[in-house]
């Protein structure tokens, strides 16, 4: 295994780490709203480590750049469709969590 | 290599395990529309089963029609269907509808229908377990006359050349479930479209990138996977977001345009076969200096077809019928 | 026991609790569900019988399963369109049972 290998092993590992928190959080937080936040952290950083990982065993400069945009597309449509599902929780008067 | 194949059978058997429980909850789950969203994920998890099967092809088609389509169109309906209730003044009771969503048949009936169910399972199981382990079945068919088919994937050259007949029954039978929708003269829906600033800007965006990834995908199915339906369905997958954003088709578009682009598809493949059927006297049968321009010309026309005809079966109703009602 | 194998009795797992539910349950869409999951069952014996060769996997069962894909969308849109329809004219999104007369 080269040095690149490593690295990538790395992000990998660090991305399923966010994936597992991530994952947590959407089972065991109190609220719709606190539960995104979970869901978000989970899709934009942990696929964003899990994309710079794949990308550096990636054989050409054309699959990095497909890599790139499945995260940029994952970042627009979940932050997207997390505003619409917290719109419309507070729109049926979901109620904030308070401790 | 022995951890290897460890670890590719930890992941077959979380997959096929998770298919199963997914299935389980998504069919028992109390609640109507948590069941709807479980199978979504049942879906989605599907396509990674395609995946680990080697059939890329299948996957896109999944993931784009069996996960992302029918879950909206049993979302809309389930939508629509709490919409009646609720104009009805019927189904105030939210503990009405939801135990009608639960109903079953009576648990005498339960045991009489699981006892069968069970006996098929183990019948089939040891079906399965009888065949042997390798079979090559049509591949070696496929693989020697790949050359004459005019595209190189296999996929590709199976759906539209060899057995091109099933894509034009099945171009007509979406055609035909269009036909039935539209006749069965449904109330559009009642609902107005959330407008949106963050849902009309996803739309706006996605729009174009949809349209190339179709035009892409229509593309590169002639040498690897994808071909006409994920390209059509990405594209009317395009259409639906749209009509979520509360994007409407012209009525001057909703009349006679709309039904040719609905129909020339089906029109296109009618026509190559007739042709074919005098040209050659066998039905579908392309000559192999030209096999790769006609399959080129099927899978646009149906690409276009397949993509209004899918747009149109999440509207419900007839788009130039909605403005009267 | 194979990939193969183990990819086909899952789906005829998946097919049977499709059976099982299309029979004991009432209400239409839930129905509509069970259908899905009996085909989506069906595609993946089809599927992994089509995996047992050393080289590529056979080609004609993945064409079917694409089709069988874009049909089982056609008839779950219409199937969903008529339960609309017998919910509107009937007031419940359930058939009607000779024993509730």
């Amino acid at each position: 295994m080269t040095l690149s290998d490593y690295l990538s092993v790395l992000f990998l590992l660090a991305g399923a780490v966010f994936f597992l928190a991530g994952t947590v959080g959407l089972l065991r937080f109190p609220d719709v709203y606190t539960r995104l936040h979970a869901l978000t952290k989970a899709d934009n950083v942990g696929l964003g480590l899990i994309v710079i990982g794949l990308a550096m065993q990636a054989e050409s400069y054309a699959s990095v750049g497909k890599l790139l945009l499945i995260w940029l597309l994952v970042l627009l449509a979940g932050s997207s469709i997390s505003h619409l599902i917290a719109k419309k929780a507070l729109q049926k008067g979901v109620r904030m969590w308070r401790r | 290599m022995e951890a290897l194949s460890l670890l590719q059978w930890l992941i077959d058997g979380l997959i096929g395990i998770g298919l199963l429980w997914l299935a389980w909850r998504a069919l028992f789950c109390p609640e109507l529309f948590k069941a709807i969203v479980l199978f979504i994920a049942f879906g989605l998890l599907m396509t990674l089963a395609w995946v680990r099967l080697k059939a890329p092809d299948v996957a896109l088609a999944e993931v784009a029609i069996g996960a992302g389509l029918t879950g909206a169109l049993l979302l809309s309906s389930w939508a629509k269907l709490r919409d009646f209730d609720a104009n009805k003044g019927m189904g105030v009771r939210e503990k009405n509808r939801v135990q009608s969503e639960q109903k079953t048949k009576r648990p005498f009936f339960h045991w009489l229908s699981a006892t069968p169910v069970l006996l098929m399972a183990v019948g089939l199981g040891y079906g399965v377990l009888q065949l042997s382990p390798y079979a090559t079945g049509l591949s070696t068919a496929v693989a020697e006359n790949l050359d004459a088919s005019g595209v190189s994937n296999p996929v590709t050259a199976v759906l539209l050349n060899f057995r091109a007949y099933d894509t034009l029954l099945e171009i007509a039978v979406l055609l035909l479930a269009l036909i039935g929708i539209w006749s069965l003269e449904i109330r559009p829906s009642v609902r107005e479209a959330t407008l949106d600033p963050v849902l009309d800007l996803l739309a706006r965006l996605l729009t174009p990138l949809l349209l190339l990834v179709s035009a892409y995908l229509l593309w590169v199915g002639a040498h690897a996977s994808g071909g006409a339906f994920q390209a059509g369905s990405v594209l009317g997958a395009a259409g639906v977001l749209l009509i979520l954003a509360g994007w409407r088709l012209p009525l001057s578009l909703a009349g006679l345009p709309l039904r040719i682009t609905l129909v020339v598809g089906l029109s296109t493949f009618i026509a190559v076969a007739v042709l074919m059927m005098l040209d050659r006297g066998q039905l579908l049968a392309f000559p192999p200096s030209q096999a790769s321009l006609i399959i080129f010309v099927l899978e646009t026309t149906a690409t276009l077809s397949i993509a209004a005809i899918l747009a149109a079966l999440f509207l419900g109703s007839r788009p130039d019928h909605s403005e009267k009602i | 026991m194979s990939i193969a194998v183990l990819y086909a009795l899952v789906g005829i797992g998946l097919f049977c609790l499709g059976v099982y539910a299309l029979m004991i349950h009432a209400h239409l869409l839930r129905k509509i569900l069970a259908l899905n999951i009996m085909g989506s069952g069906v595609f993946m014996v089809l599927l992994a019988l089509a995996g047992r060769t050393e080289i590529m996997p056979d080609p004609v069962p993945a064409a079917m399963v694409i089709t069988g894909i874009v049909v089982a969308v056609s008839a779950t849109a219409f199937a969903l369109a008529l339960m609309l329809k017998i919910s509107a004219v009937t007031g419940r999104a359930e058939l009607n049972d000779e024993e509730e007369k």
